[in-house]
């Protein structure tokens, strides 16, 4: 990577202060991320794809209920370098929204119910470019229009119960667009959406990403979304990155049993039959954070863990095609078919 | 495809707040109370124009007119001078006390609640453990305390009132700000980059309106009561400006032999009062957001 990266997390940590001692939910995540790159974060619920982009945000609550450890440079449009980690309350507050931006799952809960959208759109606006409320509204116009909502203006006054989830969605995206951020964090964006309007948003992010040159963090459990959109994939287990690389290798040729496990859990329908191709669900559930096991987090649901495996916790270590991967085994299931 | 699909025009679905005037007209006695506060409000403003006689002329061959007689609607009292136009003064005093110490307590409480209830914490405690302290001295003899340090002017006694009936809004806030503060649009609005003062008041305030206006209301019905407390027993309005408190002390002496000078200024009290909480019941009713949701 000839380009220097826009973000560049090194060793991440997010420690909850609980009533039963530290919960890990974060664990020396490190990753980069260049321009106009789409990276997926993908793993089960609880695995701290989550927190780690509100830890990014600093949208975690404050020490001592949560420690963040490492840190995360972030290169802004001044070409000055921050880290995000350790940047002021204040500091962290103008990029927010402005630089980095974030949209969540839940598009019916994430507007507030009494201010009617173009408001809503235009305060981000008017937060960090000081502009007028009348060219603040007239910019969030443009934006609904960009993000493919008809009648924009009109919709301009509309408050958010008046709208469908989906539009609700674009609403979001707008939001967070409206001082063209360099980097957007998706939180499953369109988990809450049915299938159709889930294409249309996915469609909507490539074309503005292509337009603004914006980096792309992607949070799903969703593959086909992952296949759709990443150029790079980082699979997440109890906190830990277990296998990080460009998409295609990741997806089609998936080093760790615990991706293996995850593409195998996609229903299919078999073009054959025309019924359901067998589901393989990974046995288990998430290890409890605060009984972590000693060895491989993933070991004791691996159908091909050894004794070695429980006893030390595996290296995160280069495994070819440019990518990484946490199993001590993966050289034996390269040869191994998927 | 474009999102013309996805976005069949929905009918708009009904305004919250016409829905809560729907409510709100169901409410037989809040209906009544609204318009009987209208009623008082505009008697109390203009009524003293129409009545051709001056609160404080004394007129002593014409003492203890019964209501009716003499031309005096409601009769006179032991100085002679004309009771409705005293009771319409009074009026004046008694609810420009109530609505003023309202607002005074509303915005205090308001700004203690939605401090304590967004920041959390320490702060959180603090500020709340001060509301249950405030609130465990009885408010009566607090209020006469004050008042008897304090000279009794209009200005006073409603920053007397309001500093001892500012607790229940703040704790009304201070619940609501609790549980909306976790809400996602809360978060969504720090996503992009929305100040503390900023999420207090321009995204937390308005969700949390309607119990405040109830909370309000409520405070009027009783700032109007502790005003009348206060005047009856000597701290408030001197004599012989007139409140309904100090023309019920007035009228103590002759109780048995001239009842309509304790009885107009008790059933104006009553009446505005009750009036008050009634409206607050309908509020409560009508702006109750568990009734909005399906």
């Amino acid at each position: 990577m000839a380009q220097e990266p826009l973000l560049e997390v090194s060793h991440l940590s997010v420690t909850f202060a609980t009533e039963n001692g530290p919960l890990p939910a974060v664990r020396d995540v490190s990753f980069r991320l260049s321009a106009g790159e789409t990276l997926a974060l993908v793993g089960e619920s609880g695995s701290g794809k989550s927190v780690a982009s509100l830890a990014l945000m600093r949208l975690v609550p404050p020490a001592p209920r949560v420690s963040l450890g490492g840190s995360a440079h972030f290169c802004a449009a001044d070409g000055s370098r921050h880290d995000l980690l350790a940047l002021a309350p204040d500091a962290m507050r103008r990029l927010r929204g402005n630089e980095i931006s974030m949209i969540f799952q839940e598009p019916m809960t994430s507007l507030n119910p009494v201010h009617r959208i173009g408001e809503q759109i235009a305060e981000a606006i008017i937060f960090h470019q000081g502009a007028s409320h009348r060219a603040a509204l007239a910019r969030a116009g443009e934006l609904l229009e960009k993000v493919g909502i008809p009648d924009a203006h009109r919709r301009l006054s509309a408050f958010p119960h008046h709208l469908s989830g989906g539009m609700r969605q674009r609403v979001m995206i707008a939001m967070a667009l409206a001082c063209t951020p360099r980097v957007l964090i998706a939180d499953e964006p369109t988990t809450a959406l049915d299938v159709t309007v889930q294409a249309q948003i996915l469609e909507l992010l490539k074309e503005l990403q292509h337009a603004n040159g914006m980096a792309v963090v992607f949070i799903t459990h969703n593959l086909g979304v992952v296949a759709e959109i990443a150029d790079r994939v980082m699979v997440m287990y109890a906190g830990l990155i277990v296998e990080e690389g460009a998409m295609v290798p990741v997806m089609t040729r998936p080093r760790m049993p615990y991706t293996r496990g995850l593409l195998h859990s996609v229903p299919r329908i078999d073009p054959e039959t025309l019924g359901s191709a067998p589901l393989t669900a990974i046995p288990g559930t998430v290890p409890d954070p605060l009984h972590l096991p000693p060895g491989c987090a993933f070991a004791p649901r691996c159908a091909h863990a050894e004794p070695a495996c429980a006893a030390a916790p595996p290296p995160l270590e280069p495994a070819g095609e440019g990518r990484l991967v946490r199993c001590r085994r993966w050289r034996a299931l390269a040869e191994a078919p998927a | 495809m474009s999102a013309a699909e996805a976005l069949a025009p929905a009918p708009p679905a009904a305004r919250p707040r016409s829905r809560a005037w729907r409510r709100f007209r169901r409410h037989r006695l809040a209906l009544f109370g609204a318009a009987a506060i209208v009623v008082m409000v505009i008697a109390a403003a203009a009524g003293p124009w129409l009545i051709p006689f001056d609160p404080l002329h004394i007129d002593l061959r014409h003492r203890f007119q019964p209501p009716a007689g003499g031309g005096h609607l409601f009769g006179t009292d032991q100085l002679g001078r004309d009771l409705l136009i005293r009771l319409l003064m009074a009026g004046r005093i008694s609810l420009t006390i109530g609505f003023a110490a309202m607002t005074v307590s509303t915005a205090f409480g308001t700004v203690v609640g939605i401090t304590a209830g967004y920041y959390g914490g320490a702060l959180r405690i603090a500020l709340m453990r001060f509301v249950d302290a405030v609130l465990c001295f009885p408010q009566i003899f607090l209020l006469l305390v004050l008042a008897a340090f304090i000279q009794p002017s209009i200005a006073t006694l409603t920053l007397i009132i309001g500093a001892t009936s500012w607790m229940e809004v703040a704790r009304v806030v201070e619940g609501q700000v609790r549980s909306l503060r976790e809400r996602d649009f809360i978060l969504a609005a720090e996503t992009l980059g929305a100040s503390g003062r900023y999420v207090m008041f321009r995204e937390l305030l308005p969700n949390a309106i309607g119990p405040i206006i109830v909370a309000a209301t409520l405070t009027v019905a009783r700032a109007i009561l502790m005003e009348a407390y206060v005047s009856f027993l000597g701290y408030g309005i001197q004599p012989p400006m007139a409140s309904w408190g100090n023309m019920l002390n007035n009228a103590q002496e002759y109780l048995a032999s001239a009842p309509w000078l304790a009885i107009f200024p008790g059933a104006a009290i009553t009446l505005a009062v009750a009036s008050f909480n009634f409206v607050g019941d309908g509020l409560r009713d009508a702006l109750d957001a568990r009734l909005d949701l399906h």
